[in-house]
């Protein structure tokens, strides 16, 4: 405010620092994507073979669609951190629900998680409650949720081998699994409508000035609950697919994954206070993650751990670069 | 009308009594219908579990009690566990003074990006809670490494005038934690940075540096849960330690009373919402209830104390 | 003529505080309306009843005629009623013509978002305002004027037949408000009927066909503006008489005081964006200066500038002819300044916080050994000035929210008091508190003077103003327009100077 108030009347020419802080932080990820998946290239061979980068696709795949998700909560100015929970959750009732066949095995987590996500929705925009302890307390029940069904984790339901449900995650297009095109349709869908309809305006508006928004008459609530139910029912699917590609519900997935998609998210341009991001930042972003582990992998000697400590350290520097801009502005 | 007013001095009595009703609720419960649970053992196991906890809890009443919070109180816990091997071998009082020491830097440097970069505290404590623990694990090679040292054992094993060292440890703590708050320059200004920021600028109070030792001191707690937790375990496992920490630590705060707004921190109430999670715990464990229902339970509390604690602030 | 948008007899309280108290408000079609009134006189409260953030608690919003209630505000703008308030309320984050068409753009055959052809039309909008901007870019990028004008771009352009303009012109460059008016000419050709909220006299008397006044959240007066002269219109917006002027009575304030020679305040210069332009007061100890000056006339904003809370673009305070440093809130409290803030709600009380811990916030350094607060001293300083306030609490260890807004009060003045300061600075220190504490803070504002406190005084109430300064610096748009000292200081002479602007001296 005192900024703006103290800055020339004349549309103030864009200083050359904030150029490139703006770009570095908009386009930061795809940037270093491509630097290091130049320098992956060059330096390991059997990075660029078609079935490392099949693997990598893959195995991005998941995370994409769970981070989708979170690109809209973090958007309106919330978070999710119940989706791994939920990611685990969704990947146990497609396994429990295949024995009814395929559309059991579909519906069944999208149902559960989408109702846990609407639940969410629902105490953070009609009760005011931060959404990280709202999200908190629901990664606890969904895993809760989880243990239950599965007698405290000792059961693993396996999906029985030809049915047709697993074509979801094992089906193969050139060599490419079904979870990649579905991952890459579904991200599309959603740059779409984040960023062609008014609904995706909403979800805009809400997280860049939420009594601004009401003001202007933007369904500020309506949003909330649809984006959180919206993660809800994408974690759900990413653990239906994950269910499907391994043939049973593995019950100790999902831990932390939250962690993972938020930190794709930010490190992808979509700005943790919310208003601003893109969908294509968080793929990048998703690629970046899993590019530097199938690194880590390829060397061999390093610790695999290195992989969150690279996050973070991403994390910092996106979070100090986007508090710059927004203070700049 | 009148229902109205009723509400809200319900609301109002759960507020500032609704921890310890609840707690001598559970107790008379167990007392009546749970099989040894009136035994010195039992008691003993359930404050040792409870230790950690609290130690972590006290830091993180003191964050929130500024409008913060920290998320990185668990990955703190393992990057002190992951440096006492290394430095064991010189003694235990080194490797404890490395692994608070990392503590104090986590903090401060939470501490600086809260305060001087002005970064929101979930945003600020975020990055650490994710590359934190990989850290740690990098640091110990991503192994659990068994403890041998006997004197640093004797942390997580012995007694002092018959309390566990763990116990002890906590209580002290409490208690400085108590008098820092109540009787302090700093507690004060913590508070009053909390409770209105605006009014603590206007009245010259040294509101960075509060906050910046606010996160450091929470590092530091971490870090001390972090040793203890180890010293039982004789190992340091900085794969498992302290996970989820944060969640139990706001949690027991909340449930105490804390509100998540700031401007308010109750120490005692803390305390008590470490035992009475611990006490729901135990409860659910020793009527056969499983791990299962145990999570959804505590989940339904976190929702209801944050609820009720909500109406203080929205007055 | 029907009143196309009209509030009959309407009432809205807030926990207990009567902010509409059966306020009636018609606005004709196509006529420019000014809405004024000073602070807490029901100006905002009104404006929210008319646009659906409120809803009164007894009367009726009749809109073309027809009852209507408006349970949010999206229902008030589908129906014609647009707003553009001081601050500029849009996404800072979003493209400007995101901005501009937010919830109604235009879309393409399959339903989505058409952005060139959404671009295009917010450029062709934009420019009827003078704005040539990239619509793409993010909007808080822009300068906060032409954030304005797309505000006001937006109200008008959804299909609006009325618009509420609450204080347009405040953080707008001269260049601007013409734009502005402009608009609100081309508005009035359109038969849009406008409600115009500003404390600008020359911008009201400008642009505005009639005027109502409002004051205490009552209805004070409606009328054409034109045959209304100006120190009427500011004598009943303060709720004075013109030939009403009488002297000491009816206030706790005693007799002028005798001031040391030299000044221990001088702010030289004091200027902060369009807030404050040029500002230059002296206080002397034993002294009390009155700031006066209508709402927005940068009274609170010279207050705060004083202590280091407003940045300043250029300009110095000098405290015993020392400079302060600028921007430095810790450094001006430990020289002895004290600031009572205006909203004590938001700047003074920390609310959980006992009466005992408010008191003694601001002095903790002088009351504490190795950051160890002591017990002793803390109590007898908090004792003497509760005593000396007569400060109403059960005990030093009640909640601060619990009290009275007058004892509330009495525990921030103990708080600046308790630091020793030699400069006091006090913002509206008697608003919103009942008469009894009222008369004792204005008398021991008196009783610290002639202990030798500078005092600076803000208020909105003539009366205090007159007969507790021994000085007064009338203030007019963030600039010192008049001096009165003396037998000059007098209600008649106030009103005069906000009323010409200068033209006076």
């Amino acid at each position: 405010m005192t900024a703006q108030m103290t800055a020339p009347p004349e549309t103030p020419a864009k200083p050359r620092r904030e150029l490139v802080a703006s770009v570095l932080q908009r386009q930061g990820a795809a940037i270093a994507l491509v630097v290091v998946v130049a320098v992956a290239w060059l330096a390991f061979p059997r990075f660029g073979s078609p079935d490392n980068l099949r693997d990598l696709a893959l195995q991005s795949s998941f995370l994409a669609v769970i981070a989708l998700g979170m690109t809209f909560v973090i958007i309106t100015g919330g978070i999710d951190l119940s989706v791994g929970s939920l990611y685990a959750l969704g990947g146990v009732l497609a396994a429990y629900g295949s024995q009814w066949g395929f559309l059991a095995a579909l519906l069944l987590p999208l149902l559960v998680c989408g109702a846990i996500g609407l639940v969410n929705g629902l105490l953070v925009a009609r009760t005011g409650m931060a959404p990280f302890i709202v999200t908190l307390a629901s990664l606890l029940f969904a895993r809760g949720l989880l243990l239950a069904i599965t007698d405290e984790g000792s059961t693993t339901y396996q999906i029985a081998p030809g049915s047709a449900f697993l074509e979801l995650g094992r089906g193969t297009v050139f060599g490419f699994g079904y979870p990649v095109f579905i991952a890459a349709a579904l991200c599309l869908l959603g740059g779409l409508v984040l960023r062609r309809t008014r609904f995706g305006q909403s979800v805009f508006a809400t997280g860049g000035a939420e009594q601004s928004a009401l003001l202007m008459g933007v369904p500020v609530a309506r949003t909330k609950i649809a984006v959180y139910t919206l993660s809800g029912v994408l974690s759900g699917f990413a653990g239906a697919l994950t269910a499907s590609y391994l043939q049973s519900g593995v019950t100790v997935i999902g831990v932390g994954t939250e962690l993972d998609a938020i930190s794709v998210v930010v490190i992808g341009g979509t700005l943790l206070t919310g208003g601003a991001g893109t969908v294509l930042g968080t793929v990048m972003g998703v690629g970046l993650r899993n590019v530097i582990q199938n690194i880590i992998n390829q060397i061999g000697t390093l610790d695999s751990n290195y992989q969150s400590v690279v996050s973070g350290a991403f994390l910092l520097v996106v979070v100090v670069l986007q508090r710059s801009l927004v203070r700049r502005r | 009308m009148t229902i109205a007013l009723d509400r809200a001095r319900t609301t109002r009595w759960l507020q500032e009594y609704g921890v310890y009703a609840a707690v001598v609720a559970l107790l008379l419960f167990n007392i009546a219908f749970t099989a040894n649970f009136l035994s010195v053992g039992n008691f003993r196991t359930q404050l040792v579990q409870a230790a950690p906890v609290c130690i972590v809890a006290l830091g993180m009443a003191l964050v929130i009690g500024t409008e913060g919070v920290d998320l990185s109180v668990g990955a703190t816990m393992a990057l002190a566990a992951s440096l006492i091997p290394l430095y064991l071998g010189a003694g235990p009082a080194p490797a404890i003074a490395m692994a608070l020491l990392a503590g104090l830097l986590a903090g401060t440097f939470n501490g600086f990006l809260v305060a001087y970069l002005g970064i929101q505290p979930i945003v600020a404590t975020l990055a650490l809670l994710v590359g934190g623990r990989g850290l740690a694990l990098v640091i110990a090679n991503g192994q659990l490494v068994q403890l041998h040292d006997p004197a640093f054992l004797a942390l997580g094993t012995e007694d002092v005038l018959g309390v566990p060292v763990g116990v002890l440890v906590a209580g002290v703590l409490a208690v400085l934690v108590a008098l820092l708050v109540g009787r302090t320059t700093f507690g004060r200004a913590l508070v009053a940075v909390g409770g209105n920021r605006a009014a603590g600028v206007l009245a010259g109070l040294p509101v960075r540096r509060v906050l910046l030792g606010v996160y450091a001191l929470c590092g530091v707690l971490a870090a001390v849960a972090g040793v203890l937790s180890t010293a039982r375990l004789s190992a340091s496992d900085p794969a498992d330690i302290g996970l989820l920490m944060e969640l139990s630590a706001i949690t027991a705060v909340v449930v105490g009373g804390t509100p998540l707004t700031g401007g308010r921190v109750r120490i005692l109430g803390t305390v008590m919402g470490v035992v009475l999670m611990q006490l729901v715990r135990a409860t659910l464990i020793k009527h056969n209830l499983p791990d299962s229902t145990a999570q959804m339970v505590q989940a339904a509390i976190i929702v209801v104390a944050v609820y009720v604690a909500r109406e203080r602030s929205s007055r | 003529m029907d009143p196309v948008l009209e509030v009959v007899d309407a009432t809205k309280e807030f926990g207990g505080v009567r902010a509409l108290d059966g306020v009636s408000f018609a606005l004709r079609p196509g006529e420019v309306h000014a809405l004024v009134g000073e602070n807490g006189a029901g100006k905002s409260t009104l404006i929210k009843v008319l646009t659906g953030v409120h809803r009164p608690d007894s009367g009726q919003l009749r809109h073309r005629g027809e009852p209507v209630v408006f349970t949010r505000p999206a229902q008030a703008q589908q129906a014609g009623i647009s707003t553009i308030y001081q601050e500029v309320n849009l996404i800072p984050l979003m493209s400007v013509a995101g901005n501009l068409f937010l919830g109604r753009e235009p879309r393409n055959r399959w339903g989505l978002v058409d952005r060139a052809r959404m671009n295009e039309m917010a450029e062709r909008v934009l420019a009827g305002y003078g704005i040539r901007e990239d619509v793409r870019r993010p909007l808080g990028t822009l300068a906060v004027g032409a954030q304005q004008m797309v505000a006001l771009a937006r109200a008008v352009a959804t299909d609006a037949h009325v618009v509420i303009m609450d204080e347009p012109t405040s953080s707008l460059e001269p260049r601007e408000v013409e734009t502005l008016f402009g608009v609100i000419e081309e508005l009035h050709r359109r038969d849009i009927a406008i409600v115009y909220v500003s404390h600008r006299m020359d911008e009201l008397y400008r642009i505005c066909d009639r005027v109502t006044v409002l004051r205490d959240g009552k209805h004070v007066h409606t009328g054409p503006l034109a045959e209304l002269p100006r120190i009427e219109l500011v004598s009943m917006m303060l709720g004075r008489e013109v030939g009403d002027i009488r002297a000491h009575g009816t206030t706790g304030f005693g007799e002028d005081h005798h001031a040391g020679r030299e000044p221990v305040l001088r702010a030289e210069h004091l200027a902060s964006g369009q807030r404050l332009r040029d500002v230059s007061l002296t206080v002397r100890p034993g002294e009390v200066v009155g700031l006066a000056g209508l709402l927005g006339s940068g009274r609170s904003e010279t207050a705060r500038a004083i202590v280091g809370a407003l940045p300043l673009d250029s300009g110095t305070v000098l405290l015993g002819g020392k400079s302060l440093p600028r921007g430095d809130v810790a450094a001006a409290v430990r020289s002895g300044v004290a600031l009572l803030a205006e909203d004590r709600k938001a700047e003074g009380i920390v609310p959980n916080l006992s009466v005992r811990e408010n008191i003694v916030l601001a002095a903790l350094p002088r009351l504490s050994r190795f950051g160890v607060v002591s017990r002793a001293r803390q109590d007898r300083v908090v004792e003497t000035f509760m005593r000396r306030l007569r400060i109403k609490a059960s005990s030093p260890d009640q909640k601060v929210a619990e009290l009275s807004g007058g004892n509330q009060q009495k525990v921030l003045l103990a708080r600046w008091l308790c630091t020793e300061p030699k400069v006091l600075l006090l913002d509206e220190p008697t608003r919103g508190i009942d008469v009894g504490a009222k008369a004792e803070v204005q008398a021991l504002v008196d009783e610290l003077a002639k202990e030798g406190l500078a005092v600076l005084l803000i208020s909105s109430e003539m009366e205090e103003l007159v007969d507790g300064a021994d000085r007064l610096v009338v203030l007019k748009d963030g600039a010192v327009v008049d001096e009165l000292v003396g037998e000059q200081v007098t209600e008649g002479n106030v009103l005069a100077a906000i009323a010409s602007g200068g033209e006076r001296r």
